[in-house]
């Protein structure tokens, strides 16, 4: 939640050797990234590569536990702070799932998050319609619930909106392509690329599959195997994955002792 | 055998019709041979009873000052004060539909019923000073709800409020009963019984918002007839120890009830709550939804029976219960039961306690709203449900203020040293 007014700022996000503990088990051992503003990176990797678990570190959700590395904004340091902070710091995300939070609105959650930020509330009912509109939102959903009774589409959507108001410096996509249509993808996809023309937002969009990246462009493309950045190229990677999947990279850790211990039951 | 001032003779002493003071005598009778309640019968188990110690107060005398909670817009009114019935406002259009608003007469043994379901329901059977009867004709409509606003001020004082609710049959009305009180000690035991004949509609709502020393026992007994409805609500707010013993019969085949609560403790308020959903009549159905939240070191007591009769067959029952615990030191029991006699019915409780959601939490403040306030958004959000469904519109508006006011509280009491504000 930036408060610059005129030219959009320079940010920087910055992981580095980025090590997080989830339920007494290590899911990262290692992530290093540095998204700036206005580029789009893609996180890319198979099932129970940490994908998620990277998005919530970042984001601060409790029970994730970063024991080693850092996480820094503009370079405040966010380990240390609680996600209302982090928001407050420029991050935003978005859930593969959104959760449903009964008997609280839309427009009543951003006026209190802008107003916790030192921003004005009373601008955020326009501000609110302004962005349904340009995502084509249903403005009668807006008077919903959080997530509640909505579809996959109208809750990325309704993200997309609360994006679009809260004007972070940095957002976090985690499986924005997940449970939606694909107008609404496109609509979606097309408000978080504005943004970053516009706004100098940096992105950085979490995804299994290639799909995402046919609307939403990626200028950067890491692909994450055993909670750690196997390798890291432009666009042309994602396209190179379609072909192959992820065995190559599997293949090549396999090799490495790390892998001995990761990825196991827990409880053998 | 309990000894106190509340006696026989102090029964009797109480003016009005003969059936009425007879009635109070033999009342009064069965509550001096009866042995105080504890907690090791089932149905007082949880709750403070054995602290209570009835000569600590007496009977009210005469009224004193008058509430000023606001009263939304009404078809009629009347007002008690410290048990005693002030003025009751009964506008002449809603007297020409035949609509009474008035304490029970010469005429009107035929509805004393016996609803003496505790030591306490007894005692208001004895000691009511002027029992309320709201009566509605066959297939009359009420416009806008009948408001009956109770006010304590006596130090130390006992009452019993008793309100009698009479729906002939197809008529339709809403009735919402305020219960205030001044900073004081007192003792508040109402009866409340609610008669929906054939097809008739009523809608019921009570908000008790007496102070912080106070005890509340009151009973609400219900019987609804064939095709009738009754959504009987409550917000349960104030009080020390404030319990509410509801027992609802399906009387009539095709009746059904809808029971809806809320209810927010904090300080060491205990709030307790026994419903009785009675399944008498085929084809009868009943939902009741109970949500609570206790803060502090308060506690809350929820335990529901669904009865479902050998006849009652084609009976749809719904008992839904949760509680938010949002303190270390508060504490909510909840104990749903179920006795089904008869195969063909649809039945299912659930009940819940727990601390508030937290990927409801992450969510909100992921979004940059404080942790504090997140906790007061998704406290207030998880009420809504209850009060989208009260009946009695025009009374929500001022339950929402009140109950907000308590969750503002949230984080901000500063109980444990931790907080404060």
């Amino acid at each position: 939640m930036s408060e610059q007014q005129g030219g959009p700022a320079m940010s920087e996000l910055v992981v580095e050797d980025l090590h997080v503990q989830v339920g007494g088990q290590m899911v990262l051992n290692g992530v290093d990234l540095r998204v700036a503003s206005g580029e789009v990176h893609a996180v890319m990797g198979p099932n129970g590569s940490g994908k998620s678990t990277l998005a919530y570190a970042i984001m601060g959700r409790p029970g994730y536990e970063v024991t080693s590395g850092s996480i820094t904004l503009n370079d405040v340091d966010l380990v240390e702070l609680s996600p209302w902070e982090r928001a407050h710091a420029g991050l935003f995300s978005t859930q593969q799932y959104p959760t449903e939070v009964p008997g609280v609105g839309l427009e009543n959650m951003l006026e209190e998050a802008v107003e916790a930020a030192g921003g004005d509330r009373s601008a955020v009912e326009a501000q609110v319609a302004a962005e349904a509109e340009l995502v084509d939102f249903d403005p009668d959903l807006l008077y919903r619930s959080l997530n509640v009774d909505l579809s996959g589409g109208e809750m990325k959507r309704s993200e997309a909106v609360q994006l679009g108001v809260l004007r972070p410096r940095i957002a976090i996509l985690d499986e924005l392509d997940s449970g939606l249509d694909v107008d609404a993808l496109a609509a979606v996809s097309h408000r978080i690329e504005q943004a970053t023309h516009e706004d100098n937002l940096g992105v950085l969009a979490i995804t299994h599959f290639s799909r995402l990246l046919t609307v939403l462009h990626a200028d950067v493309v890491h692909i994450l195997i055993d909670g750690a950045i196997a390798e890291t190229g432009g666009p042309e990677l994602a396209a190179q994955l379609e072909d192959t999947g992820y065995d190559p990279w599997i293949d090549t850790r396999a090799e490495s002792p790390v892998e001995i211990h990761l990825g196991g039951d827990p409880w053998p | 055998m309990i000894e106190t001032q509340f006696t026989p003779d102090a029964a009797g002493a109480i003016p009005g019709p003969d059936w009425l003071a007879r009635r109070r005598v033999a009342a009064a009778e069965q509550v001096a041979a009866a042995t105080m309640p504890s907690v090791e019968e089932e149905v007082w188990r949880y709750t403070p009873i054995g602290q209570l110690d009835l000569s600590r107060y007496q009977l009210a005398d005469d009224g004193g000052g008058t509430s000023t909670a606001s009263v939304p817009e009404h078809s009629a009114m009347a007002e008690t004060s410290n048990g005693r019935l002030g003025g009751v406002e009964l506008p002449a259009e809603v007297a020409a539909q035949g609509v009474e608003v008035r304490p029970l007469g010469e005429g009107d043994a035929e509805l004393a019923a016996s609803v003496d379901v505790d030591m306490f329901a007894l005692m208001n059977a004895a000691f009511s000073v002027e029992p309320l009867l709201v009566r509605v004709p066959p297939g009359v409509s009420v416009e806008g709800p009948i408001v009956v606003r109770h006010w304590l001020d006596a130090d130390g004082g006992a009452v019993f409020p008793r309100l009698i609710v009479d729906a002939g049959a197809d008529s339709s009305v809403e009735v919402l009963e305020l219960y205030g009180s001044a900073d004081i000690s007192a003792f508040i035991s109402p009866v409340i019984e609610i008669r929906v004949a054939a097809a008739a509609r009523v809608g019921y709502l009570a908000v008790q918002d007496l102070g912080p020393k106070v005890w509340h026992i009151g009973s609400q007994v219900s019987h609804i007839g064939a095709q009738a409805h009754l959504r009987s609500s409550s917000a349960a707010l104030g009080g020390e120890y404030a319990r509410t013993r509801l027992d609802t019969h399906l009387s009539g085949r095709g009746a059904t009830g809808d029971l809806i609560s809320l209810y927010f403790g904090d300080g060491e308020q205990t709030l307790d709550f026994r419903t009785f959903q009675d399944h008498a009549a085929p084809d009868t159905t009943s939902t009741l939804l109970f949500k609570g939240a206790v803060d502090d070191s308060s506690r809350s007591v929820y335990t529901g029976l669904i009865r479902v009769r050998p006849d009652a067959r084609g009976t749809n029952a719904y008992q839904t219960n949760r509680n938010i615990k949002l303190s270390e030191d508060a504490w909510a029991e909840s104990v749903p039961n179920l006795e089904i006699e008869n195969n063909e019915v649809h039945c299912s409780h659930a009940s819940a306690v727990g601390p508030i959601n937290s990927d409801q939490l992450f969510y909100l403040e992921s979004r940059g709203v404080p942790t504090e306030t997140a906790e007061r958004l998704i406290v207030a959000g998880f009420f809504d449900e209850v009060l989208d469904q009260f009946p009695v519109l025009e009374a929500v508006p001022a339950v929402r203020d009140r109950l907000q006011s308590k969750i503002e509280g949230l984080g901000h009491r500063g109980v444990d040293g931790e907080t404060g504000s």
